[in-house]
């Protein structure tokens, strides 16, 4: 047999150096990731990378800082499998492998002078952050801006200094709410549907983006539909499980339509078909 | 567009001189009509006369575990690992999956380690002259004739092979084994012969148009064929891996047991599998035998019509074939049919 080394390989690996660690639940950590040579990633909000680390494997994970952070960008990871569980175990000055960035982000050119609402469940706050972290960073191009997020109970509310954050801001309307509230509790309870607001809405200049757990697209699509939202002004950003990020694996096929090429950010008009989408 | 002839008993003499140049893939029985592609170094253990074999040629262009990566603690190489071969003796549904695969894995971004691997590989491919059993459909697929994807084809007749000789490394392989004699108008009198024969034996298995095919499935996806399936498949991933067009792949770790090296390996995978389309929070999204099957039907007769402008099913029968739920395709397409008519 011959072996031959593969320069070309779109399977190698950029080393990414850890430079920050956070812990933002008992699940969840923060990464900050530096690339060598201060290279940069050079992605689109939504779009996801492949980290892993030799041994325990490779798994998707969606970029979840704005491009205009800099020389850096976050991974916020869940403890859930055997290479998430590894890289939990990974420390500041670590490296892990970086493949990427992959997949269609949100058409943040389309958003420019239109309203935004901008709506979260639970973990979809994660690839969100980095929509919310540009529209934030270029607050003047856009119109008015809500983020809606609705979380299970207080305590699966992510980035929650952030999160201040955002509600001190003139500029943006934040509200959050929870399905289960504890005594400390001064926000909403109730399903996500009940935060969209009646007022803010010129159904055509509105874009509304909604990233959160399957079950949630077909309650807050019709929601939206309600209010007269065109179809195509309906960003989704589906969860699959892209292996290979190059089309070709088949896990993350969606019918005809591959998340790792064709999305994982779809405008609702491309879906609304495809039975096996939502 | 040459064309030579090999004399039957020279035809030992031929595999040899070539397995003395580099490794000779061919058909091989295994016994209960059973057929395997493996290396040879005579033409007495080759069987000219085969049903497909159990896993079609995909095999040396994509191998059931491959290493991607090789890596140890302080850096990682991307590799390919491959052969100098020729396969010989294809028949034409090989040939036309190979040619679905070539296309899957040359668009970007580029898979180079299939492509470094079918660089490497010389096909000789072989024509059938009748239908290999009841599952095959290779008429309705249009891959009874062969449809180019070889260096050299091979048509037999009783006494002598005749072989076209198609691409210059094909050429160069006549001329080194040297035993070859050129082709008269009596040997071509003769194919063109045997070819119009074979139009008789050959009839389109079901009563559609091949172009129809994929219109059928734009009506059926909530067809009540599939909760058939759904009641009949094991998900044993047999039809998939079978399938001379299926790709889908896993991507794996395994460390050494010195724990500071290690490869990344790709390995086949199968939509049909129970855990194929589930995500880490828990979610399924083909979550019955149904849905995969429909998933798996609609890999070979609806996406790929769409991406590629052709069916990725090649009509050879395996998954048929290799089937423990006796899930024919023909049938399959045949139900599909009379619910529309």
């Amino acid at each position: 047999m011959n072996r031959q080394i593969l320069n070309s390989s779109h399977f190698s690996v950029e080393r990414g150096v850890i430079v920050k660690a956070r812990e933002l639940s008992p699940h969840d950590k923060l990464f900050e990731i530096a690339l060598p040579e201060g290279k940069r990633l050079h992605h689109d909000p939504g779009q996801f990378v492949e980290v892993s680390v030799f041994g325990a494997g490779e798994a998707p994970i969606s970029v979840c800082s704005s491009p205009t952070q800099g020389d850096t960008f976050d991974l916020c990871i869940r403890d859930v499998g055997r290479v998430t569980h590894t890289i939990h175990t990974l420390r500041e000055g670590d490296t892990l492998g970086v493949r990427g960035p992959f997949g269609r982000g949100f058409p943040v050119r389309l958003f420019e002078g239109n309203d935004l609402v901008l709506i979260a469940g639970g973990l979809g706050i994660v690839p969100l952050r980095s929509l919310v972290q540009y529209v934030i960073s270029n607050r003047r191009d856009f119109g008015k801006v809500s983020i809606l997020l609705g979380c299970k109970t207080p305590e699966d509310v992510l980035f929650g200094d952030e999160i201040e954050q955002w509600n001190k801001r003139i500029d943006v309307h934040f509200v959050c709410t929870v399905d289960k509230a504890d005594p400390e509790w001064c926000g909403h309870v109730g399903v996500i549907t009940s935060l969209i607001p009646e007022e803010m809405l010129i159904p055509e200049r509105t874009f509304a983006v909604i990233v959160g757990p399957p079950v949630m697209y077909k309650y807050v699509i019709g929601e939206l539909l309600k209010k007269h939202i065109p179809d195509r002004q309906i960003i989704v950003s589906l969860e699959r499980h892209m292996k290979c990020g190059m089309g070709r694996c088949g896990h993350c096929q969606i019918e005809n339509l591959y998340c790792c090429c064709d999305g994982p950010v779809f405008h609702y008009d491309e879906i609304k078909h495809i039975e096996e989408a939502i | 567009m040459a064309y030579v002839v090999l004399r039957k008993d020279r035809f030992d003499d031929f595999v040899s001189a070539l397995s003395a140049q580099r490794k000779v893939m061919a058909p091989v029985s295994r016994g209960y009509n059973q057929f395997e592609f493996d290396e040879v170094h005579s033409g007495r253990e080759i069987a000219l006369s085969y049903i497909p074999t159990i896993l079609p040629p995909k095999k040396y262009f994509m191998p059931q575990r491959e290493t991607l990566i090789q890596f140890n603690s302080d850096s990682a190489e991307a590799v390919v690992d491959f052969y100098n071969m020729v396969i010989l003796g294809v028949h034409t549904c090989d040939l036309a999956g190979i040619q679905c695969l070539n296309m899957v894995f040359s668009e970007r971004p580029k898979d180079y380690n299939y492509l470094v691997r079918k660089n490497n590989i010389t096909i000789i491919g072989l024509e059938c002259n009748d239908y290999c059993d009841k599952y095959a459909s290779c008429t309705l697929m249009s891959a009874e004739l062969p449809n180019g994807g070889y260096d050299l084809f091979i048509t037999e007749f009783d006494e002598y092979l005749l072989f076209h000789v198609s691409t210059q490394t094909g050429e160069d392989i006549i001329n080194s084994v040297g035993i070859f004699e050129p082709a008269n108008a009596s040997h071509m009198s003769r194919l063109a012969g045997y070819r119009r024969q074979k139009r008789s034996i050959f009839n389109k298995e079901l009563p559609v148009d091949s172009k129809d095919i994929a219109a059928l499935f734009d009506k059926s996806f909530n067809s009540r064929v599939w909760d058939g399936l759904n009641e009949r498949c094991l998900a044993c991933g047999n039809c998939t891996n079978v399938c001379p067009t299926c790709y889908c792949f896993d991507v794996i770790d395994e460390p050494a047991l010195d724990l500071t090296t290690g490869r990344r390996y790709r390995r086949w995978d199968s939509c049909q599998l129970e855990p194929f389309a589930r995500v880490a929070g828990g979610a399924n999204f083909r979550e019955s035998r149904g849905h995969r099957q429909r998933h798996r039907y609609y890999r070979k007769f609806s996406y790929p019509v769409r991406k590629f402008f052709r069916y990725f099913c090649t009509g050879c029968g395996r998954c048929s074939r290799a089937c423990m739920a006796n899930i024919v395709l023909k049938d399959v397409l045949r139900d599909l049919l009379r619910e529309h008519q």
